[in-house]
C-alpha cells in the first residue's frame, strides 16, 4: 500500500484534487469493492424478489421445486392478488392504514413544530431540558409502553378504534420529529426572524411566515418519515385494534391472511407486497429526504 | 423573504388587537407551543410508563382490577423456566445481531464511502429493507425459512449438493434463534450503514493524506484515524441499535411466535404473550419493567456518547 501511494503521490489526479481519495484499481478493486457490494446489495434485495416472484406464481409452480425453477416463473398469474383485493377486507385495511398514519403525522407535525419553536427560538429557562426529556422520550420503546397503554385505552373507552392509534402513535412520533426540527430550526440564521420583527411582525406571524417556509425540508422529512414509522408500527395497532375489519396492513396480513395450518403462501406474499409499496413509492420519491432525516435524527 | 417583509410592515402595526398581544407575550407564547406536545406525551407516553411500573405490582388482569401485591410477580419471574429463556434469548439476540450489524454495516459503509458510478441509486437501494414494514418483510422471510420450500435449502441441496435433507429454520430451538437474528442483522444493516457512511463523509480526506505521508497502511489508517472519528456517531447509532434490537417484538412475533416450545421467546413477546391474549396483564408489565434496567443502561452510553461528540466539536453549539 505504502509503496503504491509513494509512486502515484506526484500526478494529483481529478478525483484527489475533489478530495476523494482512490488508490487502488484494477482488478483488487474489483476484488475488494465490487464483488462485496454486489452481494450486499443481492442479499438485501433477494427477500423482495422473492416476495415478488412468490406472489405471481400459480399454486402448482410454487409449490414444486423439482420440475420449475423455483427463481424464475413460467406463467405468471394475478389470482393471489385478485383474491386479496376482492375477497378480503385487504382494500380496507389500506384504507384504515392511510389514514390514521395520515391523521397522526399531521398531529405529530403540528405538536412538533411547536414544540420545537419554542425549544430552540423561544429561549427560556430550562428549554435545555425540555429538549433532553424529549430526547429521553424517544428512547422508551413501545414494547414496554404497550400493556399499560392497553388499559389506558381500555379506560378512555378507544379499544378497537382507530382514535387509539391516532392518539398512541405520536408518543414516538412527536419525539422524533421534534427532534429533527429543533436541528433543522438551528440552521437557519436567527436574523431573519429579527429582521422580521423588527418590521412588526408577531411571533406567530413569523414562524408562519418566516421561519416554516424555510424549514419546509425540514418538514418533508419529519412528515414522510413520520408517515412511514406509522405505516410500518405493529404492536400497537396488535394489542388495541380486534375487528378484523379495523386493522392495519402489517398486522392484518399476519393475522387474517393466516387460516390454520394452511398458508397461502401467494395471497400473504401479494399482500405483504402491496403493504409496502405505498412507502416505497413514498421513499422512491423523497430518498434524499430520508437519507436527511435518518442521518439528521443520529447526529443531532 | 426580507423583501416579503418590507412590503408586509405597514400592515402589521394596523391589527394589533388584545389577542395579537397575548400572542406576543413570550411565557404564553411559550406555554401554547409547548402544550400539544406536552399533553400527548404526559397522557400517553409518561403517565403509562408509570401505570406499567404500578401494574408490575399488581395482580391485574383484563376486565378485573388489579390489588398491590408487592414483588410477587418479580418472584414468580424469578423461578419462572420460560422467562429465563427469554432473558437469555434477548441477550443473546441483542449481543449477536448488534455485533452482526455493526460488522457488516461497517464493512458496507466503508465500501459505499469509495468512489463508485451510481452512488446515490446505491444508497437509496440499500435503504430499502429499513423502509419496507417490518411485519412484512419478516413474513418474506418466514417463506425464505420454510422447512419445505424453503429457497436457502434448494440451493444447498438442490443447487450446490453441499447438504443431503433440507434445514428445519424453525422447527429446532437453536436453528430458530440463528434464523431470527440473521433476519434482524439482514433488516439492520441498511440503518447502520447509511448512518456510519454519514459518518465518514464528515471525516476531512487531509487527515487521511497526513496519515499516509507518515507511512500509515490502511489497517493503521482505520484504527487510527476512521475509528476514533467515527466514534461519538458510532455510540449513538450503537445505542438505538441496541435498545431496538433489545426491545424487539414484530420480526419474532411475526416469524415464530415464540415458537418452538416458548425457545425463541425474547421479553417483549413474552411480555405480549402473558399480557394481552393470555389477559395477565401484572404479570406482562413485569417482564417489561424487567427490560428497564437495560434500557437505562444504553441511555446512560448514549449520553456520555453524545457528551463526547459534543467535547471534540467544542462548545459552539446551544
Amino acid at each position: 500500500m505504502t509503496d503504491q501511494t509513494l509512486s502515484q503521490r506526484p500526478q494529483l489526479t481529478e478525483k484527489e484534487s475533489t478530495g476523494v481519495i482512490d488508490w487502488s484499481s484494477g482488478p483488487r478493486r474489483v476484488i475488494t469493492l465490487y464483488l462485496p457490494l454486489a452481494l450486499f446489495v443481492i442479499v438485501l434485495l433477494f427477500p423482495f424478489y422473492w416476495m415478488a416472484i412468490t406472489a405471481i406464481k400459480p399454486n402448482a409452480e410454487l409449490l414444486d421445486f423439482k420440475n420449475n425453477n423455483p427463481f424464475w416463473v413460467k406463467s405468471p398469474t394475478l389470482d393471489n392478488i385478485n383474491k386479496l383485493l376482492f375477497q378480503t377486507d385487504y382494500p380496507r385495511w389500506l384504507w384504515t392504514t392511510m389514514m390514521v398514519a395520515v391523521v397522526a403525522t399531521a398531529l405529530s407535525l403540528f405538536a412538533s413544530v411547536l414544540a420545537a419553536y419554542a425549544i430552540q427560538r423561544l429561549k427560556f429557562r430550562g428549554s435545555n431540558y425540555v429538549g433532553l426529556a424529549i430526547y429521553l422520550a424517544y428512547l422508551v420503546p413501545p414494547s414496554i409502553l404497550f400493556i399499560p397503554m392497553a388499559t389506558l385505552i381500555f379506560q378512555l373507552g378507544l379499544f378497537d378504534s382507530p382514535m387509539a392509534l391516532i392518539l398512541t402513535y405520536p408518543t414516538f412520533l412527536i419525539p422524533f420529529c421534534t427532534w429533527l426540527l429543533i436541528g433543522y430550526f438551528k440552521s437557519i440564521p436567527y436574523e431573519l426572524e429579527e429582521c422580521a420583527m423588527i418590521d412588526g411582525a408577531t411571533r406567530l406571524q413569523t414562524l408562519w411566515q418566516i421561519t416554516l417556509p424555510l424549514a419546509m425540508p425540514g418538514l418533508i422529512s419529519a412528515g414522510i418519515f413520520a408517515f412511514t414509522l406509522s405505516w410500518n408500527e405493529f404492536i400497537y395497532a396488535l394489542a388495541f385494534i380486534q375487528s378484523a375489519e379495523k386493522k392495519t396492513v402489517p398486522v392484518a396480513v399476519l393475522t387474517q391472511l393466516v387460516e390454520g395450518d394452511v398458508y397461502h403462501w401467494g395471497s400473504l406474499m401479494a399482500g405483504a407486497l402491496l403493504g409496502s409499496i405505498p412507502v416505497a413509492i413514498l421513499y422512491s420519491f423523497f430518498v434524499d429526504y430520508y437519507v436527511a432525516s435518518l442521518t439528521g435524527a443520529v447526529k443531532e | 423573504m426580507a423583501v416579503a417583509a418590507v412590503e408586509t410592515r405597514t400592515t402589521y402595526k394596523l391589527d394589533q388587537s388584545w389577542l395579537v398581544r397575548l400572542f406576543d407575550n413570550k411565557p404564553f407564547l411559550i406555554a401554547i407551543c409547548l402544550f400539544p406536545a406536552a399533553a400527548l406525551l404526559l397522557v400517553f407516553l409518561s403517565y403509562p410508563l408509570g401505570l406499567g411500573v404500578w401494574l408490575s405490582f399488581t395482580d391485574t388482569r383484563i376486565g378485573r382490577p388489579g390489588y398491590f401485591i408487592g414483588l410477587e410477580n418479580f418472584e414468580s419471574l424469578w423461578y419462572d423456566r420460560v422467562f429465563h429463556t427469554a432473558v437469555w434469548n434477548t441477550l443473546l439476540y441483542t449481543s449477536v445481531a448488534t455485533i452482526g450489524k455493526f460488522g457488516l454495516g461497517l464493512w458496507l459503509a466503508l465500501l459505499l464511502n469509495n468512489n463508485l458510478p451510481f452512488k446515490s441509486l446505491l444508497r437509496a437501494i440499500i435503504l430499502v429493507p429499513w423502509i419496507v414494514p417490518t411485519v412484512l418483510s419478516a413474513i418474506a422471510f418466514w417463506w425464505i425459512y420454510d422447512p419445505q420450500f424453503s429457497i436457502i435449502s434448494y440451493v444447498l441441496v438442490d443447487v450446490l449438493g453441499w447438504r443431503e435433507t433440507y434445514i428445519d429454520f424453525l422447527g429446532q430451538p437453536w436453528p430458530a434463534r440463528f434464523s431470527l437474528i440473521a433476519a434482524n442483522i439482514w433488516r439492520g444493516i441498511p440503518f447502520v450503514a447509511i448512518s456510519l457512511l454519514a459518518g465518514l463523509q464528515t471525516i476531512s480526506p487531509s487527515l487521511y493524506e497526513a496519515a499516509m505521508l507518515d507511512g500509515a497502511n490502511a489497517w493503521q489508517r482505520f484504527k487510527h484515524v476512521t475509528f476514533p472519528m467515527l466514534m461519538p456517531i458510532l455510540a449513538v447509532v450503537l445505542t438505538f441499535s441496541v435498545l431496538f434490537t433489545f426491545t424487539d417484538f414484530q420480526l419474532v412475533y411475526a416469524i415464530t411466535r415464540g415458537g418452538p416450545v416458548n425457545s425463541t421467546h425474547l421479553m417483549a413477546t413474552l411480555a405480549f404473550q402473558r399480557g394481552i391474549p393470555g389477559g395477565q396483564l401484572g404479570e406482562g408489565a413485569a417482564i417489561a419493567v424487567a427490560m428497564i434496567p437495560f434500557l437505562v443502561l444504553a441511555t446512560l452510553f448514549s449520553y456520555f456518547g453524545l457528551a463526547r461528540r459534543k467535547w471534540q466539536q467544542g462548545e459552539d453549539n446551544d
